[in-house]
């Protein structure tokens, strides 16, 4: 099996909450607690979760746009997690983001060329034609027109600013992306065309993501493998199509029966499981399990002994003492990677 | 749904325009539907369709100016709403007509408790006392399924979740047990399964009280669960209207076909690539003399570009009863 190019393992990112009148630390919000994946080269790896359960977070932090409370995160052999500045400023060209608001995050201030020719202007010594040459490149590449390269971000739609942010993360031909909800914020006739860019760009510059999102209906076309987050831990990780056939962790049923079906007649049948009341916070999650609170399934064991995240079937890792009890888990921690490497995208996207 | 029975809101020909520096923008063209007793009615639309602020203009809810209603008819309970006195529209509103906004945190007022929002409507159009309102507000509260609804009347906005907070409007938008209920996106800032309770939630509303309902969304799955019937909004006007069977299984508008195959399925086959629909929705400037949709439309004809397109049947029963499309394109003639 090839090194993954993403390793993460044991991450977490707590943010410290202070009280009273000297600000005296707390407690913390466990925003990502503990969570270990691989990503290997050119696969998709999706990242799915309701709000709040810190799968912005992990995108993050893996980026070291936080900085991470502990764990590693290796990304082409080096653990960014503990990179000094100067080196971890010579690996950012190589890991980049799209965000999720195109509007928030493009300066409206600068032009077109300027957004996009920024990451040119810190990173590389060119000149000023060669930059030029090297945004109109990208304009074409995502699908702009270069007349528009002097115009600024507001004179743009929704989705054409969502391209603008996928050439500026492009510029310096990195390997790895990190899509936090690139397409939450447009209409639905429009994500289809920044996903289909999305997957040519990867098709076309063998690159790798992790792609974060909430709308599992799109995650199942565009993710190889998935990873389902609840309150700060992976819940679930397996293949795409395993998953989606049959989850195996309780949150990840419930969380695939809510998602509504374009079909009155799938609609009509379906049986929804309807979890009951909301997340609870992580600056306080519940003891043992953290679904032990809203788990239909939920046994005595749950609310005493917290579930490790185990390979139970050949690629597929869950976190779930019911579903763990079946299995010899006694292999140790096998590592989350994909169960048969050949079985990618580049090949179902022709 | 009888289908005879005379309906409780009757929307004609309404047109809206919102005055800018730029011009005038044609946010509402000759929109009309009406509403039976009992139905759901789903409106889908992308954003600028015009689907908000149709719904808006019906109760007077655009600030004016720049909106402007410009024509049409609204009926509710044989008289016609935009010729009420502003006085008597507010008695429709909240009494008559109950509406949830897409976001809960925004539209409940933080300052006061949820319980003080409920009683509002109940003391101001119902003439309740206080200690009635509280008994009622109490009811309310446990009808959209908050425990402990009794103490939680005195919490404020942001001591509730997302969900319990649109509940809170729910319960709100129900007070005076309105004829008709206008939900405008109401679970789209809410998580997925949070948003599986509130369609529950809404599913048992309307067998226990039975008002109609037109729901907003963008959400193609949430209205194929929920509505029996779909008008589809592009451009400010009525593309298509339908049962939701009947759309879902046989849609006419080349803009509800390449919307429906835009979305990916979460189960079945998965495509290897997703169908586009080309280009962007079209700026509503001056009067429509031209199909909306015609710039990114598959099925383009000449004749697009030089007349708009009334809303014909399709299947001999009265536009706005069965199904109806405004497309001079059709599906038999491309096979022909």
């Amino acid at each position: 099996m090839p090194e993954p190019l993403v390793k993460v393992r044991d991450l977490k990112m707590h943010f410290p909450i202070h009280a009273g009148i000297l600000r005296r630390k707390v407690g913390a919000v466990k925003a990502v607690d503990g969570v270990s994946f691989d990503i290997f080269e050119g696969e998709t790896l999706g990242l799915v979760g309701e709000s709040g359960c810190g799968k912005s977070t992990v995108g993050r932090a893996l980026l070291r746009l936080y900085e991470p409370t502990s764990g590693s995160v290796v990304i082409g052999g080096e653990d960014i997690a503990t990179l000094a500045p100067d080196a971890l400023r010579k690996k950012r060209p190589t890991m980049q983001m799209v965000f999720q608001d195109p509007q928030a995050s493009l300066n409206p201030r600068m032009t077109v060329a300027a957004i996009i020719g920024e990451p040119l202007d810190e990173h590389t010594d060119w000149d000023e034609a060669k930059k030029t040459e090297r945004v109109y490149e990208l304009m074409d590449q995502v699908g702009l027109n270069r007349r528009f390269a002097n115009r600024y971000p507001h004179e743009f739609s929704g989705g054409q600013r969502q391209r603008i942010g996928i050439a500026r993360a492009l510029a310096l031909n990195p390997r790895f992306i990190v899509c936090d909800e690139p397409i939450a914020a447009l209409d639905v006739s429009i994500q289809a065309q920044v996903v289909n860019l999305l997957e040519d760009l990867q098709d076309r510059l063998g690159l790798t993501y992790l792609f974060i999102s909430h709308d599992l209906s799109m995650v199942r076309h565009i993710a190889d493998r998935v990873a389902v987050m609840y309150l700060g831990q992976i819940a679930e990780l397996s293949p795409r199509d395993a998953l989606y056939a049959a989850p195996l962790h309780p949150y990840a049923q419930a969380l695939l029966s809510a998602v509504p079906e374009a079909d009155p007649a799938v609609e009509a049948t379906r049986q929804r499981i309807i979890l009951k009341g909301d997340v609870p916070s992580p600056a306080n999650p519940p003891k043992g399990c953290n679904f032990c609170t809203r788990c239909p399934k939920v046994i005595p064991l749950c609310r005493e002994e917290k579930p490790r995240l185990s390979e139970v079937q050949p690629g597929r890792f869950v976190a779930c003492h019911l579903v763990a009890a079946n299995q010899d888990t006694a292999g140790g921690h096998a590592s989350p990677g994909p169960e048969v490497r050949e079985h990618n995208q580049q090949g179902e996207l022709s | 749904m009888p289908d005879g029975a005379s309906p409780v809101l009757d929307v004609r020909g309404l047109k809206t325009v919102f005055k800018t520096r730029g011009g005038e923008i044609h946010a509402v063209n000759s929109v009309s539907f009406h509403l039976r007793p009992g139905e759901l009615l789903g409106v889908v639309g992308e954003s600028g369709s015009g689907k908000s602020v149709t719904m808006m203009s019906l109760i007077g809810l655009l600030p004016s100016p720049p909106a402007e209603v410009r024509g049409g008819e609204v009926l509710l309970g044989g008289r016609d709403l935009l010729k009420l006195a502003p006085r008597d529209l507010q008695a429709v509103r909240g009494a008559k007509v109950g509406f949830v906004f897409q976001d809960p945190m925004t539209s409940l007022n933080p300052v006061f408790t949820v319980g003080n929002q409920i009683m509002e409507p109940l003391m101001k159009h119902m003439g309740m006392t206080k200690a009635q309102a509280t008994n009622r507000a109490a009811e309310l509260l446990d009808l959209v399924g908050i425990p402990d609804a009794r103490k939680r009347l005195k919490s404020y906005p942001h001591q509730f979740s997302g969900g319990m907070r649109q509940r809170v409007m729910i319960a709100i938008a129900l007070a005076c047990d309105p004829d008709v209920l206008i939900a405008d996106e109401p679970t789209t800032a809410l998580d997925v399964t949070i948003q599986a309770q509130i369609i529950e939630l809404v599913k048992d509303l309307r067998q226990k009280l039975g008002m109609a309902i037109v729901w907003i969304t963008h959400d193609l799955g949430v209205i194929a669960g929920i509505a029996d019937r779909v008008m589809v909004m592009y451009g400010g006007q009525v593309v298509e209207q339908a049962p939701v069977k009947e759309l879902f299984a046989n849609p006419r508008h080349p803009y509800t076909r390449a919307l429906l195959k835009t979305v990916p399925a979460l189960t079945g086959a998965r495509a290897a690539r997703l169908e586009v629909i080309q280009g962007q929705p079209p700026i509503l400037q001056g009067e429509p003399v031209a199909c909306p949709f015609r710039a990114r439309c598959a099925h383009a004809l000449p004749r697009c570009e030089a007349e708009n397109p009334a809303r014909r049947a399709i299947d001999g029963l009265p536009v706005g009863h069965g199904h109806d499309v405004a497309c001079h394109w059709s599906p038999e003639a491309a096979h022909a």
